[in-house]
């Protein structure tokens, strides 16, 4: 399968247009050459993870330096055991002996590489590079995809374009698959376009409603710009690393020091754009949020556990140019942990004041790429990668859990229609628990063993600044699921009719997610032997010598406090106080260091809350002694003042401050342009034609009489 | 082997093509010219290919049958756009399509 892993791609590709051309006419709308396409590609994914972990290490890679390096357990049994120490669970925990080869023997990636076209004396190729990133990828897509197709057989029953929405999933899968198993940057940039599209197409399922499409296009137009730092970095490559695609090959072209300084530099900050348009990285961010328009089965797939981690991925997949371009090795700063530290915090904080639970997930999923990317900015490779894998499988959860709330109460907002359904989707509830509890990070879930050694790489590789960030980003995760939990699932039901549970095809891929957000953090923790961790490991992270760091009890107890402290004090905010009234005057003597976070979940609420609360109490006491009356008029007037006064902020900050530089910027091109239009814009085709040949003629006559 | 006449040819019929793109007012007519126009440049391409040699004009040829296969595809778009275009003004005058007006 390693060899041949150009058919798990092709499976999914057939199955595209098979259901694109018969699937209405079948009994299930073409949904069932959907599931059994990524299922069989499931199988094959984790035949190939087998063969993976089967095969024989005969590539030996000398380190770039002398860190330790943690050893594959079957070297490591007959290695002698550096000693145990007690962990938090009282299990101990085997330390590492320190390697004192200068050469590691790794599985060596399998290639198979086909000629696409000859030109200019370059044989240009595509083909698959299989390595265990590569699997690894594999299998989370093939996972979070296998489980999306059987959730939305259920979730979009009815739907008008129900085979064309299985049509594109599967042309989706095709992409991200295409992407990961690429041997070259073509074959990569090839797969990247592809999701890029199908995201479009997905987005804007339901187009006929004016924001669903618009959010499609945005979505699209977004990542497009990025994408213009794709085409420049891959071609910036081509040209420095003596005209190749080929991804090993620049990889090495990097490390070897063959590149020179500026082009290095230059390509890696094209790629790096190109990953924040992808990844959602600030500040291009905002495509994310606005992608929720989409079916929800589409967002736990593409913008939470597949497509929007492409761009990590790509930095992952071309660490080389990365690594030499930024210095990551040097410690201390660089522009890559700088964009995911920023874009951490920020996408934290605004995951606060959403009341569509699909938004906080949003934000989550934003802030928890920006974690990734931060990792691979302080050189924890290892970590970053082991963090998409667990991310894939905890936000999938989360996505799909909202999901199926929203099955039974037909609604995203969590503070209007939802509210106590624990007790009428125990399932739903359960599973949405355990993949919070992942996303924040609680011993012994997934988030918990990701997270840690992302800060723990922090630490270690001279990034402190980094790790306190990582640990404030913690914090923040934490607090803001424990509130969409309390919204959501605790409390008084606050919508409409009789929620019930969701049927299996939606409580099956939960408890399959459920029990994978469990389990498969154990595959890179002590308790293995950092199993996961030596079997990605490639001959690009090898040679730049990343460190792999042992886990650290010390480290993981403080991250732990911090997540228990703020889902302590999450717990405090709104599981104890009914009212979110009460969370100021109890959280400010409490909790000075939390004033920031709460003041931002209150400008949400300010004018419907604070503002209008105290205006209306007051007065309409006063008011009440007069007449009955004046009440309602003078609550009328305080609603008047209130919608006032957000018409003002509305009109002076957004529209006037916001809008008018905007719009004061494209006037101004406007106007300049106007008196050009009227003689050149004329709105024919044959005229522009007419300009275009002579400009063409023009040109020519240039290059004639110069050259 | 000379292949003035060749170019010549190839430069005539690009005229040819340019001067019905940008004159002609019947849609079905530009596209007739634009096809002209790639004619020609199979013309100077094939022409070029036997300048250099046989193997390069093995590959120019398939380089012409490539472009041959893209321009009928092209023409099915552009029919297409046309009959559109009739459907909705019943005429197909370029000149008086003019929505893209800035």
């Amino acid at each position: 399968m390693l060899e041949n892993a150009f058919v798990i791609p092709a499976i999914t590709f057939v199955s595209f247009w098979l259901i694109l051309f018969f699937g209405k006419r079948l009994p299930k709308g073409g949904s069932e050459i959907g599931v059994f396409a990524v299922g069989a590609t499931l199988v094959l994914s984790l035949f190939a993870g087998y063969q993976w972990v089967d095969r024989d290490k005969t590539l030996a890679v000398e380190h770039g330096t002398e860190e330790v390096h943690a050893e594959d357990e079957t070297e490591h049994a007959t290695a002698p055991a550096g000693g145990t120490v007690p962990s938090l669970d009282g299990e101990p925990i085997v330390l590492i002996a320190e390697d004192g080869h200068d050469a590691e023997k790794i599985r060596e990636p399998v290639r198979k590489e086909w000629s696409w076209f000859k030109v200019g004396g370059h044989d240009i190729k595509v083909g698959t590079h299989i390595d265990g990133f590569a699997v690894l990828m594999l299998i989370t897509v093939a996972i979070i995809s296998f489980l999306v197709h059987v959730f939305s057989t259920n979730y979009l029953h009815d739907d008008r374009r129900y085979t064309h929405y299985f049509a594109a999933l599967s042309l989706f899968t095709t992409g991200m698959y295409v992407l990961v198993t690429a041997s070259s940057t073509l074959g990569a940039l090839f797969g990247w376009e592809l999701m890029g599209l199908c995201s479009f197409m997905l987005i804007g399922h339901w187009w006929e409603e004016q924001p669903n499409s618009d959010a499609a296009l945005k979505a699209f137009f977004t990542t497009r710009t990025g994408d213009i730092g794709l085409l420049v970095g891959i071609s910036i490559l081509f040209f420095a690393a003596d005209r190749t695609f080929d991804i090993a090959a620049i990889n090495e072209a990097a490390l070897h020091g063959d590149i020179g300084r500026t082009a290095l530099v230059a390509a890696a900050a094209a790629l790096l754009c190109a990953v924040i348009g992808k990844s959602a990285q600030f500040p291009l961010h905002t495509w994310l949020p606005d992608a929720m328009a989409g079916p929800t089965p589409v967002s736990a797939l593409i913008h939470a556990a597949t497509m929007v981690v492409a761009g990590v991925y790509l930095l992952g997949r071309l660490y080389g140019v990365f690594w030499e371009g930024f210095d990551i090795g040097a410690g201390g700063f660089n522009v890559v942990a700088l964009v995911g530290a920023v874009t951490l915090i920020i996408a934290a904080a605004l995951a606060f004041v959403q009341h569509d639970i699909k938004k906080v997930l949003a934000y989550s999923t934003v802030s928890q790429l920006g974690y990734m990317v931060m990792a691979l900015g302080v050189g924890a490779w290892t970590a970053a990668i082991f963090h998409l894998f667990t991310h894939a499988m905890f936000k999938g959860l989360l996505f799909l859990a909202s999901g199926s709330v929203s099955h039974a109460v037909h609604s995203f907002d969590m503070k209007k229609d939802m509210g106590g359904l624990r007790k009428h989707m125990p399932i739903t509830h359960a599973t949405f628990m355990v993949g919070s509890l992942a996303l924040a990070g609680v011993f012994p879930l997934a988030g918990f063993w990701s997270k840690d050694e992302i800060l723990l790489g922090a630490r270690l590789n001279g990034y402190e600044a980094f790790m306190v960030v990582g640990l404030v980003g913690a914090f923040m995760t934490a607090a803001y699921m424990a509130r969409c939990v309390w919204l959501t699932f605790y409390g008084e039901y606050r919508g409409h009719g009789h929620p019930h549970e969701s049927p299996l095809a939606i409580t099956g891929p939960l408890v399959t997610l459920a029990v994978l957000s469990v389990g498969v953090g154990f595959l890179n923790s002590p308790l293995t032997d950092m199993w996961l961790g030596g079997l990605i490991d490639n001959e690009t992270v090898l040679t730049a010598g990343i460190a792999h760091h042992d886990f650290s009890v010390p480290d993981a107890l403080v991250s732990t406090a911090v997540v228990l402290l703020a889902l302590g004090l999450g717990y405090l905010l709104f599981f104890r106080d009914r009212l979110p009234k009460g969370v100021t005057e109890r959280s400010k003597p409490a909790l000075a260091g939390y004033t920031f976070l709460v003041n931002k979940y209150y400008l949400d609420h300010l004018w419907t809350g604070v503002v209008v609360g105290s205006i209306k109490g007051p007065i309409a006491r006063g008011a009440y002694w007069l007449n009955q009356n004046v009440i309602d008029g003078v609550v009328n007037a305080a609603g008047i003042a209130s919608r006032r006064s957000g018409e003002w902020v509305y009109k002076w900050i957004d529209q006037g401050a916001i809008d008018g530089t905007v719009n004061g910027l494209g006037l101004g091109a406007s106007e300049t342009g106007g008196s050009l239009r009227q003689v050149i814009q004329t709105g024919r085709v044959q005229w522009y034609g007419s300009i275009l040949f002579g400009a063409v003629a023009l040109l020519a006559l240039a290059l004639v009489i110069f050259v | 082997m000379l292949i003035n006449q060749f170019l010549l040819l190839g430069a005539v019929l690009f005229c040819i093509g340019v001067y019905g793109v940008l004159a002609r007012r019947n849609g079905v007519l530009v596209l007739m010219s634009i096809e002209l126009i790639l004619n020609s440049v199979n013309i100077n391409l094939i022409a070029f290919g036997h300048l250099w040699g046989s193997e390069s004009a093995v590959n120019a040829q398939v380089f012409a049958l490539f472009i041959i296969a893209v321009a009928a595809a092209e023409v099915g778009v552009g029919l297409a756009i046309i009959l559109l275009i009739y459907r909705n003004r019943t005429s197909v005058a370029f000149d008086e399509v003019d929505m893209m007006k800035g």
